[in-house]
């Protein structure tokens, strides 16, 4: 393909390989100005490699990168910076121990002082016409995920970026949020700038896009140019950009289907929580009387914007977060003063969303990180000693049943994509003795396929009877999935509405405040 | 469960591949660990020539005295006993994450417990179980004093690189004053405690004079080695060390662990103090402290924190210290250019790393 005057950046036959498979294959791009240029694609499908090549990270073993028509090999993160192309990275890029305006000022010269002030100005203006409100001094260790890419979105806007890559940006964001950023990136892209936006929802292609190309197994199979984009309706795009996919034709793939299941009303609780309550810290809310009881089968939503403490209630329930008061029973048996050991032992689940950070070790293999809440158990541990064989045996059945693509057992877990890591946790949640499971966030970064497949996964462990707490800031996700949706706010819950006709509208208003 | 189904036969493949890679892995790190270690020589070598002092002569007194002769070599191999131990509880600590660095002290009131302890003990009982009561004795005091700094960090969060530090120079200070004071042999005019006659000692190996310390401390850090990376606890630990986040959530008792591992570490040193007082010097002096505990950390680094590997590197730091004793003595160089001629090493090694993971990132890139 020649290269255009138009593109800022453009990719020629890029081709980049790992041991044992070929990441991306030939890949042309050609990224301009004033246009959202949409990377779809499944996990696997090549997305990240291609960000990583954009951004600095990693050198192509074929092809090139032209930036502004001359052939430029971006040997570095800072060299893309210096090229302007800022990128904000589906996982957390931030300094943890450090402020939010400290990591905004990282990278600056060093010999100059911080400029506190010239920032806070830029950051106020830029949060302004963002519709984000960002602690600029709270610790980043403190904010939730979705606060966290809010603040690599600003970072990025910040150092003045021509080119922005944001990469499953929408995902932690909430619907209102994704609106948000839509409408911005279309103000940005009307400035002159550039954006590639890479995102598993169809919908957002659709409706932020003006290029969009699909990727599948390394391989470019298609583009929309913009000239044809401008042509068709939103529904023609998904469905072209389905057949690209999946090779099949489909109606929209995320439409909410109701559940069928009907849940055994004489049945007891599985799980009761009754006033449970855990004390705020500097940046995070606490709880309040939080109280809800789940039934054997059915799947309690908990729908809210991000960072009201639904990460606190996950991990006051697993047991990794004190408890000020209140009682949660399994089955009739109060655990709420028992180990997070004890409480998983007795069935209690919790998969949680910060799958590297806390849910996996990553420079561990893959087999070790299916039993990293068994370790010393039989029969993978006799008197603790580690039984290597029948590890493998159980992780290569594992892998085998939740359909986890890895290299080998081997593999350190953090070179695997977002989905198989995904797969991993849930092979481990789900591993015999689950009776009831907290999903926390449980599709984030997923793409469509791996997304449909884990909320099959949930649905087939409510329908063995499980009671299932399902955490989630997907509204459409819990409407497809729930028998009821709580809504929770500032860390106690607001309402709870039963999954019928009209709990589209009841959780909406329940989740801007207003009375169901 | 069938076998040969797609993903599990890929699997395979790649794991078959992934073992074709070790013999080439295996000699790309003798490489890169035998390069630079020359390369330090060398470097090391011209600072000697700065100074006046012939650099071959130099390294030819170290390997003479350190490797060749019959008397050097037993001396290097007997050095290596509470070296090992040492490195043995340094693999514990470090692979768990925390920087137990309070060695040295641990070390000094193990050895002080075990020559205040011995010579008193083999008058009332036969010397194998005495000898067996004095080294557990010492393991015990050595954990105690581990004691604040693991209660700290489990429980308030507190670094133990800085508490572990202070609590060496208090334990140093403590090791003196309990042989000036308290277990002073009064038949002597120097300080130091009552000594351990030579046939109540560790026997030595075979006809050398090499003692059998040795044997333990290799038994010591085997073991450390098998139960870091074959055992429930060593996983457990190593989760802590790797990700203690994970730790919490897989519902691991991290602060429990962390004592653990603080106790097992500094029992290791203090095994190393006794180690070297019942196997090789009988006696304490006020004045001694070698401060192995310190020298080793840089062989537990090289060696990656591998048991094995570590009993290699502890080698290398034997021959160079007992050789650059004697090669010191004979050229006028200080005592302590072995210390610099392994900071060299550390350096340069460290370099190295650096060059070929760069080296590496551009190719693969």
């Amino acid at each position: 393909m020649p290269a255009d005057k138009r593109d800022i950046v453009a990719l020629e036959g890029v081709t980049k390989r790992f041991p044992g498979i070929v990441a991306n294959d030939g890949i042309d791009l050609s990224i301009r100005p004033g246009e959202v240029h949409v990377l779809l694609g499944e996990n696997g499908a090549g997305k990240s490699t291609l960000i990583g090549m954009l951004s600095g990270l990693q050198q192509p073993d074929e092809g090139r990168i032209l930036v502004d028509g001359k052939p430029t090999p971006i040997t570095s993160p800072r060299h893309a910076l210096a090229l302007g192309i800022g990128t904000v990275f589906q996982h957390m890029m931030l300094v943890p121990t450090l402020t939010v305006a400290e990591n905004l000022l990282l990278g600056g010269p060093w010999w100059q002082r911080p400029r506190t002030e010239e920032l806070e100005a830029r950051v106020a203006e830029i949060t302004r016409s963002l519709g984000i409100s960002v602690k600029l001094h709270a610790k980043v260790s403190e904010l939730s995920l979705g606060e966290q890419q809010q603040v690599e979105i600003l970072r990025a806007m910040v150092r003045n970026s021509r080119l922005l890559i944001l990469d499953e940006s929408t995902s932690m964001l909430t619907p209102k949020g994704i609106e948000e950023l839509g409408a911005l990136m279309r103000r940005l892209v009307g400035q002159g700038l550039a954006i590639v936006f890479i995102t598993h929802k169809l919908k957002e292609a659709a409706a932020f896009g003006d290029r969009i190309s699909v990727l599948k197994l390394g391989r470019k199979v298609g583009e929309i140019p913009p000239e044809r984009f401008r042509t068709l309706s939103e529904q023609e795009i998904i469905s072209e950009i389905v057949e690209l996919m999946f090779g099949k034709q489909k109606d929209d793939p995320e439409a909410a289907e109701r559940p069928t299941r009907t849940v055994r009303a004489d049945a007891g609780p599985l799980l009761q929580v009754a006033d449970l309550a855990v004390a705020p810290t500097e940046n995070a809310p606490g709880l309040s009387s939080i109280s809800f009881d789940i039934r054997p089968g059915e799947i309690l939503g908990i729908a809210g914007i991000d960072g009201n403490g639904q990460k606190q209630l996950a991990e006051a329930l697993a047991g990794q977060r004190a408890a000020t008061g209140g009682s949660v029973r399994l089955e009739g048996t109060a655990i709420e003063a028992l180990s997070v050991g004890e409480r998983r032992r007795r069935g209690l689940r919790y998969l949680t969303d910060d799958r590297l950070g806390e849910g996996t070790v990553g420079a561990f293999p893959v087999s070790i990180n299916f039993f990293l809440k068994q370790v010393g158990a039989s029969p993978f541990w006799r008197g603790g000693v580690e039984q290597r064989a029948e590890i493998d045996r159980r992780a290569a059945q594992l892998v085998r049943e939740y359909d986890v693509r890895t290299p080998s057992l081997k593999t350190p877990v953090a070179r695997l994509s977002g989905g198989n890591i995904q797969k991993v946790l849930i092979a481990r949640e789900l591993a015999e003795g689950a009776r009831a499971v907290i999903f926390n966030k449980p599709t984030y970064g997923l793409d469509l396929a791996n997304t449909l497949a884990s909320r099959q996964r949930i649905r087939d462990t409510a329908a063995r009877g499980l009671a299932v707490l399902l955490i989630s800031t997907d509204l459409e996700e819990l409407l497809s999935m729930c028998d009821r949706i709580a809504v929770i706010a500032n860390g106690s819950l607001v309402g709870t509405v039963a999954n019928a006709d009209d709990a589209r509208t009841k959780v909406g208003r329940l989740m801007i405040g207003l009375a169901a | 469960m069938s076998i040969d189904t797609a993903p599990g036969a890929s699997a395979n493949a790649l794991d078959a591949t992934s073992g074709a890679a070790t013999g080439r892995d295996i000699l790309h790190r003798l490489l890169m660990t035998l390069g630079p270690i020359l390369a330090a020589l060398i470097i090391a070598g011209c600072i000697l020539l700065v100074v006046g002092v012939d650099p071959l002569a130099y390294y030819g007194y170290v390997l003479e005295k350190g490797l060749f002769s019959p008397l050097g070599i037993q001396q290097t191999l007997t050095r290596m006993a509470p070296l090992l131990f040492l490195a043995a509880g340094l693999i514990v600590a470090f692979r768990a994450g925390m920087w137990n660095l309070g060695g040295d002290g641990q070390f000094l009131l193990g050895a002080v417990t075990a020559a205040a302890s011995a010579p008193v003990l083999v008058q009332v009982m036969p010397a194998w179980l005495a000898l067996t009561c004095s080294f557990l004795i010492s393991m015990v005091v050595a954990m105690a004093w581990s004691l604040l700094p693991a209660l700290l960090r489990a429980y308030q969060g507190v670094n133990e690189i800085i508490t572990t530090l202070m609590m060496t120079f208090l334990g140093t200070s403590l090791a003196n004053v309990l042989v000036k004071l308290v277990f002073r042999d009064p038949g002597t005019t120097v300080p130091q405690t009552r000594t351990l006659p030579v046939e109540d000692r560790l026997p030595r190996l075979f006809d050398t004079t090499i003692t059998s310390g040795l044997v333990l401390g290799l038994a010591a850090i085997i073991i450390v080695h098998l139960v870091m990376t074959r055992t429930a606890f060593g996983l457990k630990l190593r989760i802590v060390g790797a990700n203690p986040r994970a730790a919490v959530h897989a519902g691991l008792g991290v602060p429990r662990l962390t004592v653990a591992v603080f106790a097992i570490s500094a029992g290791l040193a203090g095994l190393a103090g006794a180690v070297d007082i019942i196997g090789v010097q009988g006696n304490v002096r006020a004045d001694w402290n070698p401060a192995y505990g310190l020298a080793v950390i840089p062989a537990v680094f090289l060696a990656r924190m591998n048991g094995f590997a570590a009993i290699g590197f502890v080698f290398l730091l034997s021959v160079l210290s007992i050789g650059g004793e004697s090669a010191a003595r004979r050229l006028g160089v200080p005592n302590h250019f072995t210390l610099v001629l392994v900071s060299i090493m550390l350096i340069v090694l460290a370099l190295a790393e650096y060059v070929d993971h760069r080296y590496n990132q551009s190719r693969k890139a």
